[in-house]
């Protein structure tokens, strides 16, 4: 019964991770989008006066979504057509379980594994239901029985066999440094350092294979400069052209899960995962109150300046609008000074000293902030590229796979078999 | 890599092992994208987006806006229904039908004017072809939404009234 309880926390809080994400990473696209391309972006959507910089849209565009009416062909198959925006979507999310968040938990006398299933296959898990990802959009693109999606679903299907083998050739340079097709063995293993000063991340020891790894990533997450299914320029929509309402919102979810879920898998067997740089467990738990004392003293710093921030739009734009929007900077100022307040009121309990067992849940949740922050940090990555690159021709994007990619993958194998074979590896 | 010096199709052999390993270059991009998005954050008032309903863009004096009738000192219309307007109207939106004017010296008036905003392509040769300066299209109004197709039939009254915004 324990064990049941602990997954079910464990994935509750995976799936409200990546679901909080998912309009975060909307929001961040769209706002992204437009301060690149010099635009101000969403800034109109409001709950009371609040648009939280356009944070409200993709409420309202979900709202919308749902409540619009689902056009779907008369020509299509009826089973499959229903059945894929769920494929897609329920693969997108089931990759997180092997991915470790954090390294353990002790609460009230008990260590926890942050980890929904520890698995000894991880790595070979995570290509498996990768790869039935493809299934998803193929059968959309079968199932509504229209040219385009035909042909959206086609172009995923070869993009997908290019593209998994540089990404299996990627990790497999990866296994053998590490000596484990365990994710949790593969993190644990990026805690040390290199010469005694560089972090032992993937990222170091196989740079080639890091950055295979990014490029098929991409290719599997169909974003840009690899989102040749979806190909608005070409095929219209490409696969999910005949999807309407809820069922097109499935896939735009699935999207941005995928981003989050390939956030994820770079940052953890590229990135160190849940290790802090130069702050090994044991450091974690002895500084464990100072550290606390200075998350505290820069979240306070860090309110003040946004009050400040506030306060200044308040004088500027007084009465701007005639309406609930001149609130809106007001309320900011408030909120951001109660955070402010909370978090210098905390000092008063002493974090200082927060005894052994705080101090140890402290180093837990900070490593889970760290991976957090990572995934961030890829998910924006995603982001950014998205709006930088062009799209590939599909003859480059079948060059790159095949001609570039897989004998550098292949060359990559053979070197650091080579050297773990001559050094040993870097456990 | 300037574009002048590009053979016409393939580039290929004319990048530098560095361009061809394209890594680099799309860091190059990024760093690109990354000022853009730092310098716009900073600076959120200097971007070119205008907020809309809040900030209005100023047209010149010559801008071609919704007609409106003119008026005598009397309030009636300066129309006296000749037709040259609707004649000479490349879309065909102008509708008058003439009645006889009280005072000879004026011959007709227009006893229904009615133009058809949806129709009207703002040419501007209502307003040259009128011999009587009675049509002018120098409201400078341009926000014109209706929820209806009738709506945007606008009449005499409505024409004559300088007060009036938009459609009926």
């Amino acid at each position: 019964m324990a064990i049941v309880l602990e997954s079910l926390a464990k994935i509750v809080f995976m799936f409200l991770l990546i679901m909080g994400m998912v309009p975060a990473l909307i929001w961040a696209e769209r706002k992204g989008a437009a301060y690149i391309q010099d635009r101000t972006g969403p800034n109109r959507a409001g709950i009371g006066g609040v648009r939280l910089a356009g944070l409200v849209h993709p409420i309202a565009d979900v709202l919308k979504l749902v409540f619009k009416e689902d056009v779907a062909p008369t020509h299509r198959h009826r089973a499959l057509y229903a059945l894929a925006p769920w494929l897609v979507m329920t693969v997108a999310v089931s990759t997180y379980a092997v991915i470790p968040f954090g390294d353990f938990l002790t609460l009230g006398g008990h260590t926890y594994k942050l980890v929904v299933a520890d698995l000894q296959v991880g790595l070979l898990y995570v290509l498996a239901v990768a790869s039935l990802g493809t299934y998803g959009i193929v059968l959309a693109g079968w199932a509504a029985n229209n040219k385009f999606t035909f042909l959206g679903g086609i172009r995923a299907t070869a993009q997908m066999i290019s593209y998994e083998i540089n990404m299996g050739l990627a990790i497999m340079g990866l296994m053998l440094v590490f000596g484990s097709l365990r994710l949790t063995d593969i993190v644990a293993g990026q805690g040390g350092l290199l010469f005694g000063w560089l972090p032992m991340w993937g990222v170091v020891l196989q740079p080639l294979g890091f950055a295979l790894f990014i490029t098929s990533v991409y290719a599997e997450t169909n974003r840009n400069p690899f989102d040749l299914p979806e190909g608005e320029s070409e095929i219209v929509a490409g696969y999910h052209l005949e999807y309407s309402s809820l069922k097109f919102a499935l896939f735009f979810m699935a999207e941005y899960c995928h981003m989050v879920v390939g956030a994820a898998m770079i940052s953890a067997l590229y990135f160190g995962g849940y290790q802090v740089p130069w702050l090994p467990r044991p450091m974690l738990e002895k500084h464990a109150g100072l550290l606390l004392q200075l998350v505290l003293g820069l979240t306070v710093a860090a309110s003040l300046l946004f009050a400040v921030l506030f306060l200044r739009r308040v004088q500027r734009e007084k009465g701007k609008f005639g309406d609930a929007r001149d609130r809106e900077p007001v309320l900011g100022a408030a909120f951001w000074l109660v955070v402010a307040l909370a978090a210098a009121g905390a000092f008063a309990l002493r974090p200082g000293d927060i005894g052994a067992a705080g101090a140890s849940i402290f180093a837990s949740l900070f490593q889970v902030g760290a991976f957090v922050g990572k995934v961030v940090f890829f998910a924006w990555l995603f982001i950014w590229v998205r709006w930088t690159l062009p799209r590939f021709r599909y003859d480059q994007l079948m060059r790159l796979g095949w001609k570039v990619m897989l004998p550098l993958g292949l060359a990559n194998l053979v070197v650091t078999a080579l050297v773990v074979a001559l050094v040993g590896s870097g456990k | 890599m300037s574009f002048e010096g590009l053979p016409k199709g393939s580039t290929d052999g004319r990048r530098s092992p560095l361009e061809s390993i394209y890594l680099w270059e799309v860091v190059k991009g990024l760093a690109v994208t990354g000022r853009h998005l730092v310098h716009n954050i900073f600076h959120t008032g200097e971007m070119p987006t205008m907020q809309y309903p809040e900030e209005k863009r100023v047209y010149g004096e010559r801008f071609r806006g919704r007609h409106r009738l003119m008026q005598r000192e009397d309030g009636t219309p300066r129309c006296v229904a000749c037709q040259m307007c609707s004649t000479y109207c490349p879309a065909d939106c102008i509708h008058i039908t003439a009645a006889e004017h009280p005072d000879p010296a004026i011959e007709k008036y227009p006893a229904t004017f009615d133009i058809d905003l949806l129709r009207c392509v703002y040419c501007g040769l209502c307003e040259e072809a009128c011999p009587c300066d009675a049509i002018r299209l120098d409201t400078g109004i341009y926000e014109i939404a209706a929820d209806s197709r009738e709506k945007f039939v606008v009449d005499k009254e409505f024409l004559l009234n300088e007060r009036t915004r938009g459609t009926r």
